[in-house]
């Protein structure tokens, strides 16, 4: 039986259960008129960011699905993604065959990674969230200690426009014009005049058809249960940490090639900065998308993926023609991308303690009814 | 017999001081015994590393209270350091000078940690159980936000504001004039040509810690405690938690912004906009190094802790790149500073309520 509401409350519960997507919404709204930006231009920047970011984004969802939360630990399969980027940068391979090959590369770093990180997240459970991100500062040393001091000088790196004048480590930005767009470019139709590269999101629709697949799978349902209860699903016979670390590693090696796919896109890599980046983005995304830490589907991130860099396009042109600083308007961005992450957390705390609240009046109105 | 009983004690003595710590201890121990033989002058890290504890100490006691009342590391620090810039800058604004800069901003930094760590207090008894990740958010979040707020307030002095536009702060101010080693020179013991003691700061931290101390063992102090230990047996013994662990919160947050001024006072300037984004990591890393837990926490543990990192994070560079030619301090920070929150928070405590 289900509790009877009024309209009132089911509105108000769904404007809840929408906050942030709504809040965005508005946001947009203002904004666009302000930035003075053309629809048409609008629409290809939105494109080209999902093409560039939707890989990246779902490579969250399966973490979610095992009751994990947020993998912010996506920052190490982008780690190993630019390993491989850098290597084939080095051996000059290029185009598809070289993305391929990077890809190749990343995978059993990825998966070594991700075996770790599911470890330790093992050891910290109910803190999961806290702790995959302080993983990704940890790893963040050592991915420095490697990549600035490893390379050159003990892995071999000949090429000269990656190394920097001291002889080892590797340049702050690496330029990949060898396997730039290479993917993009492949087969591009024009829509409105809008490019619309094709075989970017074949591959992106492979994946969600993936993700979608594997939720059925017997490893998936596994999941849902370990993170529905994880005593339940021991007492199922479902080997939890087991799955949890599968999970781990699955999100892990899709971020790597996440990583490599927005980076064929951008065109050049900033080695110490850009996966820091972008797992703070990957997961505003998927917030403003409207899922939770314990609920997210293929639909959130694409909403997520629309709505979130609408903002960040259109915000500081808007803050220029508001107030006169575009400064101002890069300022918001970041402000709000972190709010937004700062706001989703709290209503998933706040929204579990009311379910737990409704519980209670559901178990009440069933005792009063067979009294 | 006795020796085997010697080894067991031996053996819980290393366990119950954990690891990673002595480590990191003989790890210093060992760069200051190597430091002379590469040519680093022993009484200049000694001087630098005293002075680096006086400037961060304050900053890792803020964690203490937080941690009593089981609201776990207090990732949120930036919250409190934007109190404090926002007291450093009004006390210039109004052109303070000297020694009574530092009091003024000490005073209008008061208001704001204790309006905002009120609020923030508030938002954590919502979020009971996940903390940390949403301390960790509402500290960016608020750095953030005031990056919008140091642009449009209307401060004017001509020291704080950008030369051209007359308005908005700039990203670092000097303090040089207004509240610059105020307490660094208060009584400085000058021991020999380059080994100096800054009594000023120590004696501020020491005031500070024994506050603390004292405040821990009233009854407020005590029931906090209990709240952070067990919060069902704390509300069946009629504390209002809620309460209480608003007020842990508001504590840490103050003792962040002072927190923050004592460490600009020597440092010699105030960093705005994105200066107090990362702030929180180092402080959190330095308590756990002394010997907190996610739940547990003393004094001893913020005084031996803060030591310890900041003695690495003097000597690593000054001995490792006479010795190597290779500056990888940075490296060793990060690698150290996030294994240790890391080693905490895999830790087996019965903090996962």
């Amino acid at each position: 039986m289900t509790l009877q509401r009024t309209k009132s409350q089911k509105v108000l519960r769904f404007l809840g259960n929408n906050t942030v997507p709504i809040l965005f919404l508005v946001i947009c709204a203002f904004g666009i008129p302000l930035s003075g930006y053309s629809t048409n231009y609008l629409v290809s920047e939105v494109v080209v960011r999902i093409a560039r970011n939707s890989f990246l984004i779902v490579s969250l969802l399966i973490p979610i699905l095992a009751g994990m939360g947020l993998n912010f630990g996506m920052t190490l399969g982008a780690m190993a993604g630019q390993i491989g980027l850098i290597f084939i940068s080095d051996w000059g391979i290029v185009g598809i065959p070289g993305m391929l090959l990077a890809m190749i590369i990343s995978t059993p770093i990825s998966i070594a990674l991700g075996l770790w990180c599911g470890k330790i997240l093992n050891m910290a459970k109910g803190r999961e969230m806290v702790t995959s991100y302080i993983i990704g500062f940890f790893m963040n040393g050592i991915y420095q200690l490697v990549v600035l001091y490893g390379m050159g000088s003990i892995i071999p790196i000949r090429s000269s426009a990656l190394v920097l004048p001291r002889g080892y480590g590797i340049r702050n930005t690496v330029n990949l014009i060898g396997i730039r767009k290479s993917l993009d470019n492949v087969l591009t139709i024009k829509l409105f005049g809008v490019p619309i590269p094709l075989v970017t999101f074949a591959v992106i629709a492979l994946l969600c058809i993936f993700v979608l697949w594997f939720k059925k799978t017997k490893l998936g349902q596994d999941m849902r249960s370990v993170g529905q209860d994880m005593e339940v699903a021991r007492a199922a016979g479902i080997k939890v940490e087991h799955t949890r670390i599968v999970s781990i590693v699955i999100s892990t090696v899709f971020a790597g090639y996440g990583m490599i796919l927005y980076l064929q896109n951008i065109g050049t890599l900033n080695t110490y900065n850009s996966h820091m980046q972008i797992g703070m983005f990957s997961v505003a995304a998927l917030l403003v998308g409207g899922a939770t830490v314990s609920k997210a589907n293929i639909r959130n991130v694409f909403l997520g993926v629309i709505l979130f860099h609408l903002m960040f396009i259109v915000s500081p042109m808007a803050g220029k023609n508001l107030i006169g600083q575009a400064q101002l308007g890069e300022y918001f961005r970041v402000f709000v991308s972190y709010g937004v992450i700062t706001i989703s957390l709290v209503l998933y705390e706040v929204r579990k303690k009311r379910d737990r609240g409704d519980a209670g009046q559901l178990l009440a109105a069933e005792q009063g009814e067979a009294e | 017999m006795n020796t085997q009983n010697m080894i067991s004690s031996v053996k819980s003595t290393l366990k119950s001081f954990g690891l990673p710590r002595i480590i990191i201890g003989l790890f210093l121990l060992l760069l200051f015994i190597l430091a002379p033989f590469v040519g680093v002058n022993i009484g200049t890290s000694l001087s630098d590393t005293l002075n680096r504890f006086g400037m961060n100490a304050v900053m890792v006691l803020a964690m203490v209270p937080m941690i009593h009342s089981g609201c776990g590391l207090n990732f949120g620090l930036p919250l409190g350091i934007i109190a404090g810039l926002l007291g450093g800058t009004l006390s210039m604004q109004f052109n303070f000078t000297g020694p009574s800069s530092f009091m003024m901003a000490i005073l209008f930094a008061t208001p704001f940690a204790v309006i905002l760590g009120w609020g923030y207090g508030q938002l954590l008894n919502k979020v009971k159980g996940g903390e940390m990740m949403i301390a960790t958010y509402v500290g960016f979040s608020s750095v953030a936000f005031m990056c919008i707020m140091w642009l449009l307030l209307p401060y004017s002095n001509p020291t704080m504001v950008w030369g051209y536009s007359g308005s908005g702060l700039r990203t670092t101010i000097s303090t040089e004039g207004y509240y610059l080693h105020v307490l660094n020179d208060f009584f400085s013991i000058r021991l020999t040509e380059h080994l100096t003691i800054p009594t000023g700061m120590f004696l501020f931290f020491a005031v500070l810690a024994l506050i603390i101390w004292a405040f821990l063992h009233t009854k407020t102090g005590t029931a906090m405690t209990a709240v952070g230990s067990n919060p069902v047996f704390a509300r069946a013994s009629g504390i209002n938690v809620d309460k209480i662990r608003t007020l842990s919160v508001v504590m840490s947050t103050w003792l962040g912004a002072i927190g923050i001024l004592v460490y600009q006072q020597s440092f010699g300037f105030i960093q705005l906009y994105m200066g107090p984004f990362y702030m929180a990591l180092p402080a959190v890393s330095a308590i756990l190094i002394g010997g907190a837990s996610v739940n547990k926490a003393t004094i001893t543990n913020v005084i031996v802790g803060t030591f310890l990192f900041q003695g690495i994070l003097t000597m690593t560079p000054s001995v490792m790149n006479s010795m190597i030619h290779t500056d990888m301090s940075e490296v060793i920070r990060i690698v150290v500073s996030n294994g240790m929150i890391l080693y905490a928070l895999t830790r087996r405590t019965e903090a996962t309520r």
